[in-house]
């Protein structure tokens, strides 16, 4: 057993932080937040792409590294960490991944322009209030064109294809690749809790789609992304913790440091158990995913559940530490709190996450009886 | 990442099962008297270090396997899988006799390393006091130098298992005059010496497996002093910080049994299984306990790269113990009025949630309470400033 990363994939972290602490500071993540004509950062997403942070999984032939997942997930904690503010989750962990493991020839022709960065992805299931519903979905295809509406759908408004959850002609809810750039295609921002990541109601009348799978990919998919954003949350939930500390280290209230208090210690011992926690789920998750175990529905579920509770807490708890100051626009915390949120509901809330936990324990355990 | 044995690990796990498995019949049960449980336990316990099964990790001159903390883990898996406690040995092997190999002369280790390994001879851990518990260096127990002996007078409390045990760690205040970290040496001490009184302290869980132990002008060799006078505390850490990495061992039913359980429970129209609010309670109670178990896993693999441990070591006790304690109240709770039924042939699964529902106070405060690990985590691993110490660097004698 070997339950931590290689050398090598200790040196891929160190360049991948480098790189995001010069062309991604919080100043760039404020600015996509407070300009409402902006969704991500056009200039860092063509830097990922640059350093071939989006070809990283694709196979060689299709212009890719041939890169595992593990390798993935340490870019995508260290995404998580600086608050990234671009596709990279929806056009790598969703479109990039639904194409490799389900896609037709044609459809992996797509591949390369992935790895170029001329393709960004999005996932377009929800229709409106509530978890994600198999049945409930309105959106259809007939001959072959989509018509229907989806909302909210995270990088909707950048996005060039997107993955549409709708009914066939039979009526069965089915996934549908769809290519936004066409006319039947319509955009509309929405306001969203945290616009660093900006979110969109897609209106589709007419447009050409082609079936990719079923029920099984779209599971298999949300598994694999509640894998890699919950190192995006631990990245984001270490770096809240971090700045936390550093406040209390500094900060003093009658005569001393406030870090000096128990009641501050003891919540963030808390944050530092909860980001902990996280991180042994998340790696069991990768193992997991990389070695495409059938424990995977449960241990991605884990790690979900625990990166949702620990970047909530450590964000929620940063403000807190902080006092006054932590609650001003201009300071930093709520970069954290209000990514915290968007992640938490990315792909389904918490709440469903446990109790597919429960779900896919209690399959395992009764298969294995 | 990696999550399966490699092929070392697996070639070791193959031997261990063919070992166990060739031993069925020795294998102890939780079964039966404690009396009853010790001796088999003991017998368990020589034929293990016969066959380089006991003390895995420690080097072969001291009568281990010379093998790695892995190795000692899959072992502890193999022997968990077929019901075997592990019990009576922690504390000597764990935590003493460690201290023994670091301190003690030559002669001693030849003396009194082998027999415990064999579990022949039974460790006791003395360092809690009444007035000193999660502030150890309060200690007051006192030790006199009367030419080649030392007088040891005072009271030690929660020492588990002293009434069985032969041996002791002790540690004592040996001058009040310096503050409170020095003037404390530590010793061992045999129990059936001379002016030591066992009492056993009834647990509100209803067992009594710990003790108070008072020591009433108890003469002790000089020869049995560990380090030097004065620098018991520093003795005392060493054989602590042995203890921590043993911590956050899986604790109470299984997350399978738990569920299988929740399936038999009725609940509304359906059962607690089908509840969402105990689905969700149990995935929070899950990925923290089953979190402690990845940890160490964590800390296995540095330990196996010939790093130390990382700090995340450190947080396996503060949540399992918590966490034991609201699922077994929770399950206990669902049962309805007849969760109030403690009665090992009524209760479901032999009672043995209500048992960790009682027993869980005790986990909580017993090596370091969650509030004082709390506290290292803040002070050791992120670095907060330690709160006023108003005692520091006065004579003990004029402290509070």
């Amino acid at each position: 057993m070997n339950f931590d990363f290689s050398e090598d994939q200790e040196i891929l972290r160190g360049e991948a932080r480098k790189f995001l602490e010069a062309r991604c500071p919080l100043a760039l993540v404020r600015g996509v937040l407070e300009d409402e004509g902006r969704s991500h950062d056009a200039t860092l997403w063509q830097g990922l792409v640059d350093q071939g942070w989006t070809a990283l999984t694709l196979p060689e032939e299709h212009g890719g590294l041939g890169m595992s997942r593990t390798d993935l997930c340490v870019l995508a904690e260290e995404l998580g960490r600086v608050l990234a503010p671009v596709p990279f989750a929806s056009t790598v962990y969703f479109l990039a991944e639904a194409i490799m493991l389900a896609g037709s020839d044609i459809q992996r022709e797509k591949l390369p322009a992935i790895a170029s960065g001329e393709c960004i992805g999005c996932l377009a299931i929800d229709e409106g209030a509530g978890e994600p519903s198999r049945k409930k979905v309105e959106a259809r295809v007939q001959n072959g064109l989509l018509s229907g509406i989806k909302q909210p759908v995270i990088d909707g408004l950048c996005a060039t294809d997107a993955l549409v959850w709708a009914r066939d002609e039979s009526e069965t809810p089915r996934l549908f690749l769809a290519s936004l750039v066409h006319e039947g295609v319509r955009r509309v921002a929405i306001d969203s809790l945290d616009p660093s990541r900006g979110i969109a109601r897609l209106e589709f009348s007419g447009v050409p789609v082609q079936p990719i799978g079923g029920p099984e990919l779209l599971d298999r998919l949300l598994d694999g992304a509640a894998v890699l954003l919950a190192f995006e949350q631990i990245g984001g939930a270490d770096r809240a913790l971090e700045q936390a500390v550093a406040f209390a280290k500094e900060r003093s209230a009658f005569g001393r440091e406030i870090g000096s208090y128990q009641a501050i210690k003891h919540k963030l011992a808390d944050a530092y158990v909860h980001n902990q926690i996280a991180r042994s789920n998340a790696y069991y998750g990768i193992w997991a995913l990389d070695a495409d175990s059938d424990e995977l529905p449960h241990a991605a579920a884990a790690a979900r559940v625990s990166a949702c509770q620990a970047m909530w807490y450590a964000a929620r708890e940063s403000i807190q530490t902080h006092g006054g100051i932590g609650f001003t626009w201009e300071a930093d915390q709520h970069l954290f709190y209000r990514r915290a949120l968007h992640l938490n509901m990315a792909i389904g809330s918490p709440r469903m996450w446990r109790d597919r936990l429960f779900a896919a324990l209690e399959m395992h355990d009764g298969d294995s009886n | 990442m990696d999550f399966s044995d490699t092929p070392a690990e697996a070639e070791f796990r193959t031997r261990a099962q063919q070992f166990l498995d060739a031993h069925r019949d020795d294998l102890p049960s939780l079964a039966g008297s404690e009396e009853e449980r010790l001796e088999r336990q003991r017998k368990w316990q020589a034929i293990k270090a016969k066959h380089g099964f006991a003390c895995i990790t420690w080097d072969r001159e001291w009568g281990g396997a010379g093998g790695t903390a892995m190795e000692a883990v899959i072992f502890r898996e193999e022997e968990a899988r077929r019901g075997v406690p592990d019990a009576f040995f922690g504390i000597g092997l764990g935590l003493c006799i460690p201290t023994i190999i670091r301190y003690a002369s030559k002669e001693q280790k030849q003396q009194l390393v082998a027999p415990a390994i064999r579990g022949e001879q039974i460790w006791c851990q003395l360092f809690s006091e009444p007035a000193a518990g999660s502030d150890l260096a309060g200690v007051r127990a006192k030790a006199v130098r009367e030419g080649d002996e030392w007088v040891l007078s005072g009271q030690k409390v929660w020492t588990s298992g002293a009434h069985y045990s032969d041996f002791g760690l002790v540690i004592a205040r040996s001058d009040p005059d310096q503050p409170r970290h020095k003037g404390l040496t530590t010793f061992f001490v045999k129990m059936d010496a001379p002016g030591i009184e066992v009492r056993p302290i009834h647990q509100m869980s209803g067992g009594m497996e710990f003790n108070e132990v008072f020591f009433n002008d108890v003469r002790v060799p000089d020869d049995q002093r560990l380090g030097d006078a004065g620098e018991g505390w520093k003795v005392a850490i060493y054989a602590l910080m042995n203890e921590r990495v043993q911590g956050g061992k899986q604790r109470g039913i299984s997350a399978a049994e738990t569920i299988a359980l929740a399936r038999r429970t009725p609940a509304g129209d359906a059962t607690l299984a089908d509840d969402g609010a105990f689905r969700g309670a149990f995935a929070d109670w899950y990925i923290r306990t089953r979190g402690v178990q990845l940890t160490r896993y964590r800390t296995l693999t540095a330990m196996s790269r010939g790093q130390t441990p990382g700090p995340e070591a450190s947080i396996g006790k503060l949540v399992t113990a918590f966490e034991l304690q609201e699922m077994s109240r929770l399950l206990v709770e669902a049962q309805g009025l007849y969760g109030l039924v403690d009665d090992s042939e009524l209760s479901m699964l032999r009672a043995e949630v209500h048992h960790d529902l009682l027993h869980a106070p005790g986990i909580r405060i017993a090596g370091g309470t969650d509030e004082i690990l709390r506290n290292i985590i803040a002070e050791r691993v992120l670095g907060l400033p330690k709160g006023p110490q108003p005692e520091k660097g006065k004579p003990f004698t004029l402290t509070k």
